[in-house]
């Protein structure tokens, strides 16, 4: 299994080596007995997998309608709605919500034979999965450690073989860091480069999903698979997909002095330096860049993601869907629906937004961040009129233990440095493995100009 | 550091119920929090505009679809979801008196 690539399976399944039916029962049956050590998936989707995988094996024996990803089992973050399948986030809040239609991303991966959805950091908040509603995924490559997060289920299952590829979301990192600290690829891409309907929304301006795969050309196919404009997310973009594939001598590639200073880990900065030597010595030409106000990004950052969460959130009201306390008066209602169904972390964030937005603090909290993003973004603009692609570690430490953090957010927060940038200003941005630190992985982050992530992810592949 | 009223006032707008502990704890950790955020004061945006969105130059103005009516066969299930409901409707409590 550890072996499988996308291309593998594809070529497998034609070949009549397996069947997408026996490959969806040889994973189903590794999560049930794996599984329980991780904790990777929420629910696992075994009907519809079986179903789907009815389906592809009917397609591959009529050959028609085939993709390279017809019976490729996939793992979904539990944030991304499969119609017909729960969908939790991880929350109370929505344990028994049933998905009435499909994100459009699902729609695409038709073909596709999904496995399960995945654990996260309640509502996508948080860099563990530690603030997950029901438990906490383990590192598969040290159990006592966290996955990262908030995507830290799905970056743990393909970790651990349980799945080939999976999706995340990325709203400050949630894709990348845990992809970093279990030693896959992950990929956040250009902000309306993928659809983001169906994704249960938590900061509308800053989300994305995008893949984590145990290679880069596997998150290649994802990717192009899921991209495009689509009528139902107004702010999706129409682009072309470009398969670029760059001369490496040709390229410059920036380092932001910013981004290795006091207090990331040593390791960390001896393997991301490795990795920016080899490149260097493969022929690109290395330049020292300023990215001068990387140390606002964690306040503009949370800022921000907390206002729009504040707003988003506010529809689980109890009225509609979801966890439903019933009280007499309509104010109680929702005072004890969302007092039992949201967990600390979430409270937490819904509160610090609805703080920077209230009267007499919007301007100094919340148009202030907005401003300094201004700032963050031209700082990148400046930085990439110089450089192809910018090299940063994806984050200041390996995977850290569990609780080891959890009772101070400020410490949290903080270790999404590296990673929240790239949702301020809209870039795509990739973790690909480069090396490991007492046999826990290490992350090194490209962050590439918008809609080349084929092009960023082609030069993963030096790695 | 931000005043246990003040945290009941937020508590209150954004209709969230807090135990007597979690005020405490929420009054503690919300101060920390915003203290750090004060770093944000000391850069100078006398001439910067805000920026809402990242692709906001991409959209000069807003995306809009056609105000038309489009069959969509999701209206019963998305019903079926509400925790209180007659027939089609799904019941609120009443908020007059």
């Amino acid at each position: 299994m550890k072996e499988l690539t996308i291309n593998k399976i594809h070529k497998g399944l034609l070949s009549k080596k397996f069947s997408a039916v026996e490959l969806a029962k040889e994973y189903l049956k590794r999560i049930k007995k794996q599984d329980k050590k991780i904790s990777s998936f929420v629910t696992i989707t075994e009907d519809l997998a079986l179903k789907q995988a009815k389906q592809a094996d009917k397609l591959i024996s009529g050959k028609k309608e085939l993709s390279v990803l017809t019976g490729v089992p996939i793992a979904v973050k539990d944030n991304i709605l499969i119609k017909g399948e729960k969908c939790t986030c991880s929350s109370k809040i929505l344990q028994n919500y049933k998905a009435p239609y499909s994100a459009t991303v699902i729609e695409k991966l038709k073909g596709t034979v999904i496995l399960g959805k995945t654990n996260l950091d309640e509502f996508a908040m948080g860099g563990s999965t530690e603030n997950s509603g029901f438990f906490t995924t383990k590192n598969p490559h040290d159990l006592d450690r966290v996955p990262g997060g908030s995507s830290g289920g799905s970056a743990a299952a393909v970790a651990a073989d349980l799945a080939p590829v999976a999706l995340g979301s990325d709203t400050g990192g949630s894709i990348r860091q845990p992809a970093s600290f279990c030693g896959v690829v992950g990929l956040k891409p250009t902000y309306g480069a993928v659809s983001r309907y169906g994704l249960i929304a938590f900061a509308s301006s800053l989300d994305q999903i995008g893949p984590i795969t145990k290679n880069v050309e596997d998150a290649q196919i994802l990717f192009n698979a899921i991209a495009g404009k689509d009528e139902k997310d107004s702010t999706s973009i129409d682009f072309k997909i470009q398969n670029l594939k760059s001369q490496i001598q040709n390229l410059r590639i920036g380092v932001p002095k910013e981004y290795f200073i006091e207090g990331i880990d040593k390791d960390v900065k001896k393997v991301v330096e490795g990795a920016i030597k080899k490149i260097e010595k493969l022929g690109a030409k290395i330049e020292q860049i300023s990215l001068a106000h990387t140390k606002y990004a964690i306040p503009t950052y949370y800022l921000i993601a907390t206002s729009e969460a504040s707003a988003n959130l506010a529809r689980f009201d109890g009225i509609k869907y979801g966890l439903s306390k019933a009280e007499n008066r309509l104010i109680d209602v929702y005072l004890k629906t969302k007092s039992q169904g949201f967990g600390k972390e979430v409270k937490r964030r819904i509160m610090l937004g609805t703080y920077a937005l209230s009267a007499g603090y919007y301007d100094a909290f919340y148009l202030k961040a907005q401003k300094v993003r201004t700032l963050i973004k031209q700082d990148f603009d400046k930085a990439f009129s110089k450089v192809d692609f910018i090299f940063t570690p994806t984050a200041p430490t390996p995977a850290f233990k569990i609780g080891e953090k959890i009772n101070d957010p400020l410490a949290m927060y903080l270790s999404d440095i590296f990673t929240v940038s790239a949702n301020l200003v809209g870039l795509p941005a990739v973790s690909v493995p480069v090396g490991f630190s007492g046999g826990l992985p290490i992350g090194l982050q490209i962050f590439g100009k918008p809609f080349q992530e084929n092009k960023t992810l082609e030069l993963c592949k030096s790695f | 550091m931000i005043q246990k009223q003040d945290v009941l006032k937020i508590a209150r707008l954004a209709r969230i119920e807090l135990g007597e502990k979690e005020v405490e704890k929420f009054q503690k950790d919300l101060s920390s929090i915003l203290d750090y955020f004060e770093l944000l004061k000391e850069v100078n945006t006398d001439k910067i505009a805000p920026t809402f969105h990242p692709s906001q130059s991409h959209f000069k103005e807003n995306v809009m679809r056609k105000d038309e009516a489009r069959p969509d066969n999701i209206a019963d299930e998305l019903i079926k979801q509400a925790p209180d409901k007659k027939e089609r409707y799904i019941k609120v409590k009443s908020i007059f008196k």
